[in-house]
């Protein structure tokens, strides 16, 4: 038991000293562009790379995962609202699940 | 003051939805796992991260020395400290560093995304509002998952994966619809994503890796206008 519980603690440390460093660190706004620009694109790469390919995975089948994603992306690219779009594509998901 | 935190409140619900069902997973796992609900419970308070915390308790049942599980955590969540960088760009510049520190705790993917999506620079009470209910649905699920083991079954708990991605999906496309660069940038990160899946590297580091060369290829190549950032 004890094992465990270091084992948490070592997790939580080291997960919050690295959300915390830059935080912390940085505090004064960056004037160089390139910089700036970098911190720009950061959100939606990151976000991007984490989806992609993964998306197609996360159900239990390959094919209601395409059939999701391709739903989320046309909603998505619709501007709608993300609950909405995270709804249909858990509905979708779960009515394609269905039939394979 | 109250205003901004209510409105982080209301922009953290549809986060705290999909947190209750993602946690619940995890819940059943540290059950399955032959621990209680009560040591679920204290990892994700303490953690509050999804896939961090999975890779860190499958190393812990396997009773893996603290440094291997340190070094997983760290490459699996060193993204956060990109996070973290982009959002000293968005926090008030009045927030001073003990502010920081403890918003820092609600870094996560979800929470970064929602925070960068606001306009203008974020307060600590709008920061704090979004992080409140994602963290209160990631220890209720947690717990319940932990609790109710097997209670929920496994054709709704396979569609609900879905949800966080299909949000991500959400937050991004409608910028990639708005500025051709970001549509660059989105793009190049989906095909080196792909290719990566080949190469024998963890998917912690090909985030950081591929986060980090496709934004710094972007940054050279189509900087960003200042009224744009």
């Amino acid at each position: 038991m004890t094992q465990a519980i270091m084992s948490i603690v070592v997790m939580a440390v080291v997960t919050y000293l690295v959300r915390m460093l830059p935080l912390v660190l940085f505090t004064k706004k960056i004037e160089n562009q390139t910089v700036k620009s970098f911190l720009a694109y950061v959100p939606c790469v990151v976000l991007a790379t984490m989806t992609f390919p993964a998306i197609f995975s996360c159900t239990s089948h390959w094919l209601s995962g395409v059939i999701g994603a391709s739903v989320a992306i046309f909603f998505g690219y619709q501007k709608r609202s993300l609950v909405e779009v995270a709804i249909i594509a858990v509905v979708t998901v779960f009515i394609v699940e269905r039939f394979i | 003051m109250k205003k901004e935190y209510l409105q982080g409140l209301h922009d953290g619900i549809p986060v705290a939805i999909g947190y209750l069902s993602v946690s619940f997973a995890f819940g059943m796992m540290v059950q399955q796992g032959g621990y209680s609900p009560w040591l679920a419970l204290f990892i994700s308070m303490t953690n509050v991260t999804s896939a961090g915390q999975f890779a860190g308790f499958n190393l812990m049942m396997q009773m893996a020395p603290y440094i291997e599980i340190a070094m997983t955590t760290l490459i699996i969540n060193l993204r956060y400290a990109l996070m973290s960088l982009s959002l000293t760009q968005k926090f008030d510049e009045k927030m001073n560093r003990i502010k920081r520190a403890i918003c820092a705790y609600g870094v996560t993917d979800e929470i970064f995304a929602l925070a960068m999506q606001r306009d203008g620079s974020v307060t600590m009470s709008y920061f704090m509002g979004l992080f409140t209910l994602p963290y209160i649905g990631w220890a209720t699920g947690t717990f319940l998952g932990a609790w109710f083991s097997g209670l929920l079954p496994d054709a709704i708990a396979s569609c609900m994966n879905i949800a966080l991605y299909a949000m991500f999906i959400a937050i991004i496309l409608p910028q990639a619809r708005a500025e051709k660069n970001k549509r660059i940038a989105i793009v190049l990160a989906v095909i080196c994503s792909c290719i990566a899946t080949y190469l024998p590297i963890s998917s912690g580091w090909a985030i950081i890796g591929i986060t980090i060369m496709v934004s710094l290829f972007m940054a050279i190549y189509f900087p960003i206008q200042e009224d744009e950032v």
